[in-house]
Parts: C-alpha cells; structure tokens; sequence
C-alpha cells in the first residue's frame, strides 16, 4: 500500500457529475507545485453515488478523507491543503455514516484498485490463488468450496451456484460454454456496471474459476451496449489477463484452456432470461424457449453452459480466495454472504450498498441511506425492480432474506431497491413498471404480450378516473393469468408489483377509483378534474356565501 | 440508355473488411451490427444487404433482429441525440417532467428529429447513473440531477 495517494473516482456516474475535469485540475495543481504524489489514480465507484464526483485523499501518515461533491477549484485547494500544508479541509464527510454497516465482498475492489492496471489488481491479493485451484484442488474442489459458501445467484432467482455447477460439470460432453451475464435491464440497478467498471479482473477471475469447474473451454461476456466503459473495461481486463498467462492455452502450466470474448447485448430486458441471452449471443432475436431442458444441459449452440452474473462472479473470487466455510459464516443460514443492493430513490445518501443479509430495511434506508430526502414521510422500499413489489413501513424491521423478501410478496431481484415516499403514488408506480414490461415483452407468447398490454390499460383507466372497482377484479385476473400461463420469467413476475400493491394499498386504489382523487397529486388527470369540480363548487355556490 | 436496376446494390469496403473480422466467428450477426451502428449511427439497408451476401443470412433475418432491440436503428440520427433517463429512479425523481419540457422547448414528440436535423429525444431506460437521478445524455455527455429549469441551459451547449 502506497503511504500517501490521492484518488479521483472515474466511474460512469463520476464522470457524468464532472469527475474528468477534477483529475485534470488535480494533475495540473500537483504538476503546478512539483508535488511527486505517485499515488494519483482513477478510482471505480466507492458506492457514495449521490456525492460524486468523489476524491478520496490519504496523506503520508494521516487517514484517508473522502470529500464529496468536488468542483475542479476544490479538487486544487485540497491538493494543496493535503501535500503541502498537510491538513485536511473543513469538508464534512456524510458520507462516512454509509460504510460502518457495510461488509464488501462483491464490492472489495471498487473504488479500492485502479481497474484499469492488473499490477493494481495482483497487489490486492488478485489472481492469487488460482495456481493451486486449477493444479490442486480441481474442479471437485472448487465446487466443493462453492457449496460450503452456500453463494446462491446474485441476478435474482437465488439459485445455489455450486448446484448449477455441478450440474454442468457432471454432464458428459465435448464443448461447454460459461457465460457471464452483464446484461443489467433492471431499471435502477447498476451494481453491475460498476462492478464491471470498477473491478473488472474481480470478474474475470470468476469466470475462469468457474469455467475451470464446469470444464469449459470458451467464456463470454454478455455485456449491455449501453454500458462503454464496462465493455471497454472488461476488454482490457481480459487482454491483460491473457498477456499474464491466466487465460489462454494451458493457463499457468496446467492441462486447462481457456479463453474469454465479450458479446454485446442491444437494448432488450428479456436478455435477462437466460434461453433469451442465448439466442442473443447466437446473434438472434432474443426470445426465450421453454425450459426443459435447462442450458447446463442444452445452452449455448447446443452445448451446455452455465451462466452466473457479474456480482455472483465477483463473489465467486473471493469466496475461493477465503474459503467457502468464510463466506457461509456471513449472513443467515438459508441466504449466506452479502448483497449488493442499488439504494436509490427519495433518500438521503443514494449510491451502492452491500450488507449482510439478514441486515433490515431500517438499518439500510435509516442507518446507512440516511433516511428520506425531504420533509415527506417514508412510505416503502419497492425492491426487485419490475419483477418485485414494495415492502411497507410496517416492515422495516423484517431481516433481509430471500426468504423473508418473498413471504412480504416482493423478491430479492437483482438488488434495485428504491425508496418512496408519500409524494409518491403507488398506483403511478405499478403502471410505470407494467408499462416498462408490456414494452419490453418479446412477444413470443400471448399471456405476456397480451396480459401486459391490457393490465396497463386498465391501470391507465384508474390513473385517469375511467375506472370502476370491478376492473380491480379484473386487473388480478389477468395478473394470475399471466403469472401462470407465461413462457419466462419475465411475463411470470411482471404483475408483482401491481398485485403488491393493490394488496397493500387497498384504500389508495379505491381513492382513485371511486372519489377521482390522487393522494400525491401524480396522476395529471385525477389533479385537474379535482381542480374543476372545486371551480365549478365554487360557481355554484351564491354569492358572498363564502364571506 | 440503361436505368439502374433496382437490384444493384452499393458495395463498401469498410463493410467487406468487417464482414471479413466477423464471417467465421459463430454469433457474428449482433456484432456485425454493432459495428456499423458505432460508425454510422444507424444501419442503412444497402449495407444490411450487403452484410446478407457476405455473412450468408437471409435479409429477412437481419431485419428480424434490427427491429427486435432498441438499440439499432433503421434511419440516420439527429446531431445531437438526448436521452432521458425512465429508469425507476429517474422516474420518481421528476424525469416524465424533463421529458415535457424537453419536448415543448424543441417542438418535438419521442422518436422525432426537429426540422434542422439538430436534436431528437428518446426515453430510455436506465442509463446506469442513479445515484444522479433524474438524468439525461446528450450525445455522451451525461447530466445529473437534472431540473425542469435546467433544459434551457443545457440545450445552449449544443448547436445545429
């Protein structure tokens, strides 16, 4: 570790608040005072989103500061302040209260190595064990570690990776494919962008491991096009790794081949689905096929392929780096290790998070998001993005499971978890994600492509005060529909959050449906009819009746 | 005199050169795409053709995935494209609000290009960026925190 440094965060989100002009006014003013500071880096994201751009400063000797909100005239007084008066500036850090409740795992490296420099990435214990999994322990191994982590896919559906493994694993065949899916869709969720962006070796190492257990030969990186610092990231990682000896023929000596290539996804939320992702990397339309068979048996242009998301494989290194039985003590029984989640919304310090499980939503929108933004009072935590449903206040006391996350109506997900509060209105909520899904159906089958569409019209009609309360029945008929009739995943979870929240918001839906009003005031139509009928009261009332 | 038939086809060389990177690699059609939308900005259909003679796909299949995701696009962009960010974050935090006044300041709907070819606003969702929400990109330029007030400003950045 270097003794001083000073580390200017380079992720999408820094540089969309100004964070280039930043490391330019910091290389200016260190070149201006001929300070030799060797340490000046890029960071990827420490999480601290909302304060971006970020510079985190560490002088010889002393702590390391974080500063937010850095304008490039700040950025030189700090320089200043730091390499020659050796003081740190009056600039609180808010942001400090985000980090005591956090465990970062998947999240290890961000903001922490420089991802673009694979030096960087050794110097923190990166490809460090990977001799002895490939030459040692073997497949059997590494899986056997996978099981005693109890890691289950961090994409959304929780399913056990040493089981999918082991399923690839054992079955016979010629040609297999590991797959890693970067393909976020979830609107606000961007834990894998920023793993990518920020740790891209952390992942690639997973993908070797993985596709070391499995006994592929080829990996691919599914990356969403919209993301170009990711898949320019990720291409360098991969170039580095291969020039390293870690990826290629007979990786570090042993009998295992292996190489990566990065495909890109263009724009679909089905892709997320996995038979759909195939077909995409096939260079198709992105449809999803029914499953039987699964593709550890039947993937990739027949072969079969395991695919793990960014975080899983994130958490996949360090679990083989620490051991399984390290990564099975952290969090509860049934749901090991950490999560990421993308704590966004009407709250205080937004950014990225990884807790415990089993942590409550107190202790992350309270504790570490530092509460609700403004004066309104917390109203629920929609988690899971379209595919989930909002946890109310009378449950922010619930430990954060997959369990306990699905017994409250909502999932896990891929880990958005947006903070609403009660200038929020739940019935504009469920439309914009049936909305999101009915747009985003591929088509293939009619409960989905139908379903989707007629729920968001009759969502539509409550919002604009055409409704009746008999369409509610309707509207949970065609949701169960839908949940049992759909081809994949994404027709069968897309009325979650409309079911979550007529069954929790009862009264709210009523008020729209019976008296035309709209508690937040979000729906435009219900706003301007109340605005009428008050006009009209006010005509028809005598003159001077008011006096 | 001899018109041209309606058969003739143009020929590129920087599309025979991609053809050429990507014709043996399995899963090549996406990519193919990729690469033309990158240089282009869109995917014109006489290059489409010829990506169908020369990668050996019916043309009907290259349409069926140009139209199936939302990232190719048939027709040539304006200069500068704005995207407002729908993703949930976004949303809540104000975003349909920047997309009206967007809208009414360039005189255009979703999907349209103002008559000097300079702007044209799409709703996307979810840029990655929400702990800036609501935010909107420009070209590749991306505005966090966006007010409704801010659009004006914004906008004078960019010209025809």
């Amino acid at each position: 570790m270097q003794e001083e440094w000073i580390k200017v965060c380079m992720s999408s989100g820094g540089v969309a608040a100004g964070s280039e002009d930043v490391m330019a006014a910091v290389e200016d003013e260190l070149a201006q005072r001929s300070l030799a500071v060797k340490a000046l880096r890029k960071m990827g994201c420490i999480g601290c989103c909302h304060a971006d751009p970020v510079v985190e400063v560490k002088p010889k000797g002393g702590k390391p500061t974080i500063y937010e909100r850095v304008t490039p005239e700040q950025a030189r007084e700090i320089v200043a302040q730091h390499f020659q008066g050796g003081q740190a500036l009056e600039s609180s850090t808010p942001t400090d209260e985000m980090f005591p409740h956090q465990v970062r795992i998947a999240l290890r490296n961000c903001g922490i190595v420089d991802p673009e420099c694979i030096d960087d990435y050794i110097a923190h214990d990166g490809y460090s064990g990977l001799r002895h999994l490939l030459a040692d322990a073997g497949p059997a191994g590494v899986i056997e570690e996978m099981r005693l982590s109890g890691l289950r896919g961090r994409g959304g559906a929780g399913f056990p990776t040493w089981v999918k493994w082991n399923f690839a694993n054992k079955k016979q065949a010629d040609v297999k494919y590991m797959i890693c899916n970067g393909d976020e869709g979830d609107p606000g969720a961007y834990m894998d962008r920023s793993i990518m962006e920020s740790d891209p070796h952390g992942v690639v190492e997973g993908m070797i491991l993985a596709g070391f257990a499995v006994g592929a030969r080829q990996g691919y990186f599914y990356i969403r096009a919209e993301y170009p610092l990711a898949i320019e990231r990720v291409q360098k990682a991969i170039d580095a790794a291969r020039s390293y000896g870690f990826l290629g023929e007979r990786i570090l000596g042993t009998e295992f081949s292996y190489d990566l290539e990065i495909r890109l996804g263009a724009g679909a939320f089905v892709c997320g689905e996995e038979t759909a992702l195939i077909a995409s990397i096939e260079g198709k339309r992105g449809t999803p096929r029914p499953r039987p068979p699964y593709p550890t048996d039947c993937g990739l242009w027949g072969h079969p392929t395991v695919i793990n998301n960014v975080e899983t494989l994130s958490n996949v290194t360090a679990i083989l780096q620490r051991g399984g039985a390290w990564y099975g003590s952290i969090g509860t029984p049934e749901s090991t290790g950490t999560k990421v989640f993308a704590l966004t919304g009407k709250v205080k310090n937004s950014g990225l998070i990884e807790i415990p499980m089993g942590t409550t939503l107190r202790e992350i929108v309270f504790d570490i998001g530092g509460g609700p933004i403004s004066a309104k009072p917390f109203m629920a935590v929609q988690t899971g993005g379209p595919s989930g449903g909002l946890i109310t206040k009378e449950h922010l006391d619930t430990p954060l499971t997959y369990e306990n996350l699905q017994k409250l109506g909502s999932i896990m997900g891929s880990g958005g978890m947006i903070v609403i509060d009660e200038g929020d209105c739940v019935v504009d909520l469920a439309k914009f994600y049936i909305g999101f899904c009915a747009e985003e159906s591929c088509g293939k089958c009619a409960p989905c492509r139908v379903g989707g569409k007629r729920m968001q019209e009759i969502l539509e009609a409550i919002s604009e005060g055409r409704a009746q309360m008999s369409d509610l029945d309707k509207l949970k008929k065609l949701a169960h529909a839908m949940q049992k009739a759909s081809l994949c995943g994404l027709g069968q979870t897309a009325p979650n959050p409309v079911l979550s929240t007529i069954r929790q918001y009862a009264e709210e839906y009523r008020q729209h449906i019976e008296d035309r009003t709209c508690r937040a005031r979000r729906c435009v139509a219900l706003v301007k009819y109340q605005m009428e009928l008050k006009k009209q009261k006010a005509a028809a009332a005598p003159a001077g009746a008011a006096s | 005199m001899t018109s041209p038939s309606p058969r003739q086809e143009t020929h590129r060389p920087e599309v025979e050169a991609l053809i050429n990177l990507w014709k043996d690699r399995p899963g090549n059609l996406i990519m193919a795409l990729h690469e033309i939308e990158k240089s282009l900005g869109y995917v014109p259909r006489d290059i489409s053709q010829q990506l169908a003679r020369g990668l050996n796909v019916p043309l009907a299949q290259i349409y069926e995935v140009l139209t199936f995701y939302n990232y190719f696009r048939l027709t040539p962009p304006a200069k500068n494209k704005i995207q407002v960010c729908m993703g949930t974050a976004c949303y809540i935090k104000g975003s349909g609000d920047i997309l009206e006044t967007l809208k009414a300041q360039l005189g255009v709907q979703e999907g349209e290009i103002t008559p000097d070819g300079a702007f044209e606003i799409e709703n996307v969702r979810c840029i990655g960026c929400c702990g800036l929400s609501p935010v909107i990109k420009v070209g590749e330029k991306v505005y966090g925190k966006v007010k409704p007030d801010d659009v004006t400003a914004i906008l004078s950045n960019y010209s025809a």
